[in-house]
């Protein structure tokens, strides 16, 4: 079975990056890649309640996972999705270890509550309403593909639609030094098993061994070799220049994706 | 989804505090023993008791994989030890080639604890955590799943799911949706989390964690008492010649609950729609379900929720239990801990008795069972739930 489908509505976040179109121009030369720290919106689609919780890796996600359903014109609260990230809210890990490294040890019980790595697809459902089933993954450094990879199968097998969204906030120092992720970045795309009047293009995705493309700019491909979710630029370059083609994108040590893509013009 | 492919649980193994591998574990089945004790894990001061496993930081990990060294990955190779489960991998992946096997482990909050140790240890001028700490081996989801796949020499598709306490029961819907997509033949499937003090006291901040050993279904219930556990099982497609007694995963549903990141749906409702969903998948009625390995944490809200969501799918006699009493709530390692649970039960026809209640309250309406039995159980459904609202329920059950 090949793991075959449609790209239907995309979503992007990150530095100097504001949504899909913006990208796309500057993917595909038409404007300059001007970095810029990740601008997140406060995710408006929450109860006041909740929104006042929400750290930097909900926002990130429920940004892009809106863009791409928004664009694909569906409805969010019918698509199950995966959520991959290759880490969970850094700044509440920070403030959880540093409170526990104290003598009060006083842990904040909302802190704990979004210290889970489905913090985002948990924010989602309530968001939504969606009760559909919501896949929650890390691969560290393989998180896109691995989250890919998961989405692909669902559609292929299962025959039904899903939302993947691949996002990763920075931590705060001293972790930082340890994992140095410089900013937020957040991949989001509507997959479908069939094409339909809003596809953008075909995607065929298969295990390879060969080594993964990069980004011709410095900048973008700095931005590709430390942030997880950004590996998918060469697939969203692609994408952006409407032609077909075929990418390898970066994966574990053993194995690469090759990403084949064609456009639905 | 759709109808699923019965996939073989090949090979299993468990370890948490009643048992370190499934020999020991089933006999602390029989004998409704349970090994929660006071907490007095490392420099935790919490009135609470804890389901510790003997003799994890006496585990050494090889030598090649020493940058994996943590609490987290010390109990998974334990674990891995027990029941010749490394041999039976190793067969597997000379059988099937390691490319053609995947690696798909739940975690919760992987070796945490490292972390945890380094920040009391930082640089007293520059604030910087120490230099021999590792964070990518350790405290990220991924690192269980990457030292498991490294220490099996496996070769294939590999991932963390993390999803709260629902995390290693949703591996089994990973792993099956990639074999049958035909991306691989095999999956080591599992799920590995370790006492720690993010969820020692994070828990206690949420005033979810019990004093007593936590009494699942009780009328006095009061909350978890929080365990760690490692348990994995290799999932293959099955053949025509597959022996009767051989446990075959029927089903999985999943669902979310749309409701609060740390409180179940009242009525249940993502529980029942996860139940329903894995009974379709497994083209199963709910009369053809023997046992129900019951989520049960022992929080009031919880086993409320959970108990309507089964009595109405199931009504009030299908046997129930939660064997959280016997083991602790293991989180992300419990969908995996229970379903071997779930394979003893069918493999020994014993239902396993919901031990440390011992008045059921009676508002809820499944039947709970708090003494073992002894009969034919054919099918098994476990159930898994998590902090934002992340349900995910198996059915297990003979081939024969």
């Amino acid at each position: 079975m090949k793991l075959r489908g449609y790209i239907g509505g995309i979503g992007v976040l990150g530095p100097g990056l504001n949504d899909w179109p913006q990208t796309a121009a500057v993917l595909s030369g038409k404007k300059p890649y001007a970095a810029a720290p990740t601008v997140l919106p406060i995710p408006a689609m929450l109860p006041p309640a909740e929104r006042r919780r929400t750290g930097r890796v909900v926002k990130v996600a429920l940004a892009v996972a809106l863009e791409a359903s928004s664009s694909a014109g569906a409805d969010p609260a019918q698509l199950p999705s995966v959520f991959s990230s290759s880490g969970g809210d850094g700044h509440i890990c920070h403030e959880i270890c540093q409170a526990l490294a104290l003598a009060e040890r006083e842990v904040s019980p909302t802190r704990f509550s979004n210290s889970v790595h489905n913090v985002a697809a948990g924010y989602w459902s309530i968001a939504t309403g969606s009760m559909r089933e919501s896949n929650v993954l890390c691969a560290f450094d393989a998180s896109f593909v691995a989250g890919l990879l998961d989405a692909m199968t669902q559609i292929t097998v299962d025959q039904q639609s899903v939302l993947f969204v691949a996002y990763d906030t920075e931590y705060p120092p001293p972790l930082h030094a340890k994992r140095p992720i410089p900013d937020a970045v957040g991949v989001a795309m509507v997959l479908t098993p069939e094409r339909t009047a809003g596809s953008i293009a075909g995607i065929e995705v298969a295990l390879t061994e060969e080594s993964a493309d990069k980004m011709t700019d410095p900048e973008l491909e700095a931005l590709r070799a430390a942030v997880p979710a950004a590996r998918s630029l060469p697939l969203l370059r692609l994408l952006a220049g409407g032609v077909a083609g075929r990418v390898v994108l970066d994966y574990l040590d053993v194995s690469r994706a090759a990403v084949q893509v064609q456009p639905c013009t | 989804m759709k109808v699923m492919q019965p996939l073989l649980l090949a090979e299993f193994t468990a370890t948490s505090c009643i048992g370190t591998g499934v020999a020991p574990t089933l006999a602390s089945l029989v004998g409704q023993r349970s090994g929660l004790t006071r907490c007095d894990f490392e420099t935790v001061k919490i009135d609470t008791h804890i389901g510790e496993v003997a003799g994890v930081d006496a585990q050494r990990l090889p030598a090649q994989l020493q940058i994996f060294d943590c609490r987290n990955n010390r109990l998974a190779e334990l674990a891995l030890r027990q029941d010749g489960f490394l041999d039976a991998v190793e067969a597997a992946a000379a059988r099937l080639g390691p490319r053609r096997i995947g690696v798909f482990i739940g975690t919760s909050t992987a070796g945490i604890m490292q972390t945890e140790l380094a920040y009391r240890a930082r640089d007293p001028v520059s604030g910087a955590l120490p230099a021999a700490f590792e964070y990518g081996t350790t405290h990220n989801s991924f690192s269980v799943a990457d030292y498991v796949r490294r220490r099996c020499r496996l070769e294939g598709p590999a991932v963390a799911v993390s999803s709260a306490c629902a995390s290693s029961a949703k591996v089994f819907g990973a792993a099956r949706r990639m074999i049958q997509a035909g991306l691989i033949d095999a999956a080591l499937v599992g799920g590995t989390d370790s006492l720690c003090l993010t969820t020692l006291y994070g828990f206690h901040s949420l005033q979810l964690s019990s004093s007593a050993p936590c009494r699942p279904f009780d009328v006095a219930r009061d909350g978890i008492s929080i365990g760690e556990a490692a348990a994995f099982a290799l999932l293959e497609r099955t053949s025509e010649k597959v022996d009767g007694d051989s446990i075959l995963l029927h089903g999985v549903g999943e669902s979310s609950d749309a409701y609060h990141m740390s409180a179940p749906h009242p009525e249940g409702l993502g529980a029942k729609r996860a139940m329903q969903s894995a009974l379709n998948a497994a083209s199963l009625e709910p009369g053809d379900i023997d046992y129900i390995n019951l989520h049960g944490t022992g929080t009031p809200s919880n086993d409320r929720s959970e108990s309507q969501a089964v009595t109405s799918i199931f009504g009030p006699t299908t046997p129930c239990s939660s064997t959280k009493g016997a083991t602790g709530h293991t989180l992300g390692a419990a969908g995996a801990l229970e379903a071997v649970i779930s394979a003893l039960a069918i493999r020994n026809g014993l239902m396993p008795g919901g031990i440390q209640t011992t008045r059921i309250d009676p508002t809820l309406t499944a039947h709970y069972i708090k003494e073992n039995r002894r009969a034919a159980v054919r099918r098994v459904l476990s159930n898994s739930f998590g902090f934002g609202g992340t349900n995910c329920s198996l059915i297990f059950g003979r081939a024969g």
